[in-house]
């Protein structure tokens, strides 16, 4: 398992996300998570456009074992959606942290400071 | 108290991902499950299936207790060696466990039952066995380790790393041989060909370690599920129980009802008749089947038992109890999260040898 970057914010259900230049969110799920969900094989997003709740689901990501919902990091608009994960699920065990799955336009650009970083979010893994 | 096999530290040292199963430590997979799937529809792969318990049989009532404590009639096995894949009953009709019987000679025979029922199993059988007056004894084997091997290659590569197993190599399918203090069997849980090795438990590791070196993969549960449900063959607990007749669980080839032969469960079963039917589905959309969702039929409601990806056909596939009148071919609707999706009803055996049969 590789490390969890320093330049990403985490939640305590295992998503990453990235600020992009731009105010956007980027979001995925760790390494951790794709590994204890094991080898993945359907992803579902949600729809360019859809407004999410922060904590709601917002996708699902589903291995041979176990199907788990990705929930929204903070509240916000989704804007785009990577769709090249749908096609080839398997590419996010290869890589959590490059196969993102959606981008958020949060409705308040400050939320994401409450996010954890990557020692905290480590320490929600060890104490698993 | 988790239970752990003979083989628990060879898992840990190779980096299996281990979990609970029906109370044993054991290994779900060693990296990526789906390899290790192709790896025995391919090549070989092997399962350490010790968490499974040896029940041997002894003395001259065997044939007669056996022909009353199980659904499939042990007068079926005629020659020496061969196996029967049975269900046994309880009075209701319900399935206690699913095993395999070994007949070994007139007087011996073997059992190889589930490793999360073998307490209850045992308890039954011993009931039984004093309500009947019989006189054979019963014999958990727990100095046993069992290995599975299996896939085009498995017999090969198990014969390279074992040349005192030779006699084994002309098996034919569904049968078992003793080979000094080695059981070998032709049976298995995949839809591959293969061997069962029933082995001292202290000889297990190094047994393990040859079968590596000769190239055959360790696999893990997940992989083994996926194989079992690709060769449509029913998980205890999952596609039924004690409150599931045989007859809707896709058993019926199983139970034989010819002849006057008193089983447990007969009376039951003939006064149920069938009530539902046990068949495949595929999926015809993105998404995956699983245990529990609600599947609607022109005919009525059913469930899926058993649903996951499919490594060799990469799509969704499930067995499930459908209503009666439900045909194969008919499209039905599964409710997966809220949505229905389109499947399929084929017959319940998608994979086996290697090929796809959809």
């Amino acid at each position: 398992m590789s490390a969890n970057p320093s330049n990403l914010k985490y939640t305590k259900s295992h998503e990453w996300v990235r600020v992009e230049a731009d105010g956007t969110l980027t979001v995925g799920i760790t390494d951790h998570a794709q590994e204890a969900l094991g080898d993945l094989v359907f992803i579902e997003l949600p729809a360019v456009g859809k407004e999410l709740t922060a904590g709601t689901e917002a996708a699902v990501v589903e291995s041979v074992k176990a199907a788990a919902d990705v929930y929204a990091p903070v509240s916000g608009v989704v804007c785009a959606v990577n769709s090249a994960v749908v096609d080839a699920p398997e590419s996010l065990n290869a890589d959590a942290w490059s196969a993102w799955l959606f981008k958020l336009q949060p409705a308040d650009a400050a939320a994401v400071d409450a996010l954890l970083d990557a020692d905290a979010y480590q320490q929600v893994v060890d104490a698993a | 108290m988790t239970k752990e096999t003979v083989l628990n530290a060879v898992h840990r040292a190779s980096g299996a991902k281990m979990v609970d199963f029906g109370g044993w430590d054991m290994p779900v997979n060693y990296g990526s499950q789906i390899d290790e799937h192709h790896k025995v529809r391919r090549d070989a792969g092997m399962f350490d299936v010790s968490h499974m318990c040896a029940v041997d049989l002894a003395g001259e009532g065997c044939r007669a207790y056996l022909a009353r404590l199980i659904a499939n009639d042990i007068g079926k096995l005629k020659q020496q060696g061969k196996a029967l894949y049975s269900a046994m009953l309880n009075e209701s009709g319900g399935v206690i466990d699913d095993l395999i019987v070994y007949y070994l000679d007139d007087t011996h025979y073997r059992m190889v039952i589930n490793a999360g029922t073998a307490d209850k199993d045992l308890a039954w059988m011993n009931a039984c066995r004093e309500a009947w007056g019989s006189a054979v004894s019963i014999t958990p084997r727990r100095d046993l380790a069992m290995i599975a091997v299996q896939g085009p290659q498995a017999r090969q590569k198990t014969l390279a790393a074992f040349h005192e197993l030779a006699a084994a190599a002309e098996l034919k399918p569904f049968f078992g041989v003793q080979i000094g203090d080695v059981f070998v069997a032709s049976t298995g849980y995949t839809g591959e060909d293969g061997f069962e090795i029933a082995l001292p438990a202290e000889r297990a590791a190094a047994a393990w370690n040859a079968l590596v070196a000769a190239g055959v993969a360790p696999c893990g549960l997940g992989a083994r599920d996926t194989l079992r449900l690709e060769a449509g063959m029913n998980l205890y607990g999952q596609d039924m129980d004690e409150n599931v007749s045989p007859l809707d669980a896709g058993l019926g080839w199983t139970v034989d009802l010819a002849g006057e032969r008193d089983f447990v469960g007969r009376a039951a079963l003939l006064a149920q008749g069938q009530r539902q039917q046990f068949l495949g589905l595929v999926l015809e959309d993105r998404g995956v089947l699983r245990a529990h969702q609600k599947v609607f039929c022109a005919a009525g409601e059913g469930e899926i038992t058993s649903g996951t990806f499919s490594p060799t056909l990469e799509r969704s596939i499930a067995l499930a109890r459908l209503p009666l009148g439900v045909a194969l071919g008919e499209t039905v609707e599964v409710d997966i999260r809220g949505k229905r999706l389109a499947a399929r009803v084929v017959k319940p055996v998608f994979a086996r040898k290697g090929k796809s049969l959809i």
